[in-house]
């Protein structure tokens, strides 16, 4: 956890270290991007570049023993929470080294030794999983936090009403975080949506409190997360934060994003959280140069993580019929 | 304790032994704490063991796979009571997508030890929406083990061993037997996942059944007793894993297979049955494999109806006997 002493006040040298391991993440997601366009990714990917403050902000004000849900788009939340750019690019290119020996890709990204417990593809589905991580974290007596970050299009489906429900009326110690990024999959959410904040706009139906914050603020991301949990952690249950950002690339994989207007686009991209970060930088008067060094560390990281995660064997065949079961098998008869 | 109990007292009793072995076991559904549950099958356990083990929750069936999921993922072993087991389709995402894959998808980082119970099968005039005999939906899914008693003594067996599975486990509570009786299950009783058991033995026709079929079953084969025709019964009891050993050695002794299932014909689990028997024990077959299943409608509303539709003594018994002088 970074030294924060009030809001919105970090020390440069926090400040310098949450920049490099966003530039980490945008570095490896480009990276995916251009394996991918040389053929080595399969399937289909669903890129966080433009996302990272959300993840990293978040993972700042959390305890090492804190759980985390995400989706698909989770590429980030695995990274944050200590897994290697190597080992998530090795899963993407189906290499023994992934992070899920290959059986998991793009989409289900887990660090489980380090309470990342899962990107998961059936969107919403995650969101009561993390109110049963509070729910056991409570039971238990613990102080942990379960956290479910969640895109603004699974505030549509049940299994987010559903889950916020339960945790408001048992009182967990659950985060909900809204990724709210403008557009679900391909379609403006504010069409598909009753009311003008999809997560935080709902919170008064549950009777939590809520607060949308600059998702692309690391700074601001982290306050918010470190009060929620604190609020949580207390015994005062759960909070609905919706952190606006904006994806630099489509929905997925084959998405141009052409639906996005030209304008909208450029706007989100000045203030893309790296930039951001940047200039909070400069104003606490870290120089230049310290930024460019972290920046060349990142960018050493990501190639010595792309030759790697190539370098890597394909995964070992027999593989495929093992950890169906906890005994390691998939024998379902005799 | 009595020396007989009831199938539904069976059920408090194979939670109550769990809950007080282990407090890392929790239980989690609709009506299941103060009310007991709409079957009586968790009375006493909120006085006994409280609100801290036993948690009331709203109609909101994702909810409840989802959260007993992620507290199966953070050190706990819950139980989670689906009311019927037509309602599984409403958190059907849970039981086909997440609870049987996640272990498999991390590459073995993970357990998912949760026992989700449920009420199955007709009997009761409850219509189409909570009458369904729905294990065959279970088992169209690799990566959750299935249980299924025919007798109290089972269900308390069976619930040790499901709760003390670290993976996920399907167990099927019949409701057409919750007022039936047996003989009480003995201290410490733990009955195996897979393991099934032959509950009648008999030389010329092997009949595999299931549940509520188990009773039609044995019943069916003690009418036939009388005409000379001797039937071996098997119980089953889970479906995952499927004890196939034990069925194919059956049939090297009678050399004739019926299976009696409730679920439909279409899709039932009596079909991986057959082609197994098909497959690996063709040559132990003196006549064709036969099926006793439930017709491949929802199940009617009135009880004369609903004997149309699901097997009966009568529909067993003939079935055996046609099998026999074949």
């Amino acid at each position: 956890m970074t030294a924060a002493t009030e809001a919105g006040t970090v020390s440069p040298a926090d400040l310098l270290g949450l920049y490099e391991q966003m530039a980490v993440i945008r570095g490896t997601e480009k990276a995916a991007h251009d394996l991918f366009l040389q053929g080595l990714v399969k399937g289909t990917s669903h890129l966080a570049a433009g996302q990272e403050a959300v993840a990293v902000g978040a993972s700042a004000a959390l305890r090492p023993d804190d759980y985390v849900f995400a989706t698909y788009r989770g590429h980030h939340h695995a990274m944050a929470r200590g897994a290697s750019p190597a080992e998530c690019l090795a899963e993407l290119m189906s290499k023994a080294s992934g992070l899920c020996h290959a059986k998991g890709g793009s989409m289900h990204l887990t660090k489980a030794s380090a309470g990342m417990l899962g990107s998961y593809a059936i969107v919403g589905a995650h969101l009561p999983m993390a109110a049963g991580a509070a729910w056991s974290a409570m039971i238990r007596g613990t102080g942990q936090v379960a956290v479910a970050f969640f895109g603004d299009g699974a505030t549509n489906i049940g299994a987010f009403h559903e889950a916020l429900n339960l945790a408001a009326i048992w009182a967990l110690p659950a985060l909900f975080v809204c990724e709210n990024n403008l557009y679900m999959e391909y379609t403006p959410i504010s069409a598909v949506t009753a009311v003008p904040s999809p997560a935080a706009g709902r919170a008064a139906s549950y009777g939590l409190p809520a607060e949308i914050v600059d998702g692309n603020d690391v700074v601001e991301v982290r306050d918010a997360v470190a009060r929620a949990a604190a609020r949580a952690r207390s015994g005062h249950g759960p909070t609905i934060l919706e952190a606006r950002t904006y994806r630099h690339f489509g929905h997925s994989r084959t998405d141009p994003g052409t639906y996005r207007p030209a304008a909208e686009v450029e706007q989100w991209l000045l203030r893309d959280p790296l930039q951001l970060a940047r200039v909070r930088l400069a104003d606490l008067g870290v120089p230049e140069r310290q930024v460019a060094e972290a920046d060349e560390r990142a960018a050493g990281v990501v190639r010595e993580a792309v030759a790697e995660a190539k370098a890597a064997p394909g995964p070992d065949p027999a593989d495929a019929l093992r950890d169906v079961w906890a005994d390691g098998g998939s024998s379902w008869r005799t | 304790m009595a020396d007989v109990i009831t199938y539904r007292e069976a059920v408090a009793e194979g939670l109550a032994r769990e809950l007080r072995r282990d407090p890392s076991v929790v239980c989690l559904g609709e009506d299941i704490g103060a009310a007991g549950g709409v079957f009586k099958t968790t009375a006493g356990l909120f006085d006994e063991f409280g609100r801290e083990r036993i948690w009331d929750t709203p109609i909101s069936e994702q909810a409840i796979l989802g959260a007993a999921m992620g507290a199966a993922l953070t050190g706990l072993r819950p139980v989670a009571e689906i009311m019927f087991s037509d309602f599984f389709a409403c958190c059907w995402d849970y039981l086909a997508n997440e609870m049987p894959k996640l272990r498999y998808m991390t590459g073995g980082q993970v357990t998912v030890p949760v026992v989700v119970r449920t009420a199955n099968g007709g009997g009761l005039g409850f219509g189409a929406q909570h009458s369904q005999a729905v294990e065959n939906w279970a088992l169209a899914v690799p990566g959750l083990k299935i249980a299924a008693p025919s007798t109290p003594a089972d269900v308390v067996g069976l619930m040790a061993a499901a709760i003390r599975s670290d993976d996920p486990v399907v167990f099927f509570e019949h409701k057409g037997l919750f007022a039936s009786k047996g003989p009480a299950a003995p201290p410490g009783h733990v009955v195996e996942l897979g393991r099934a058991a032959v509950v009648r033995a008999g030389s010329d026709v092997t009949i595999v059944a299931l549940a509520a079929t188990v009773p039609l079953a044995l019943s069916a084969a003690q009418r036939l007793a009388s005409e000379g025709i001797s039937a071996e019964v098997i119980d089953l009891r889970c479906l995952v894993p499927l004890d196939m050993a034990t069925v194919l050695a059956s049939v090297a002794r009678t050399s004739r297979l019926l299976v009696v299932e409730e679920n439909p014909y279409q899709g039932g689990w009596g079909a991986t049955v057959a082609s197994i028997v098909a497959d690996e024990g063709f040559e132990l077959l003196d006549a064709p494999i036969r099926r006793v299943a439930a017709a491949c409608v929802p199940l009617p509303f009135a009880d004369a109806l609903e004997q149309q539709v699901i097997p009966t003594v009568e529909t067993v018994t003939g079935a055996i006997r046609r099998l026999a002088g074949y």
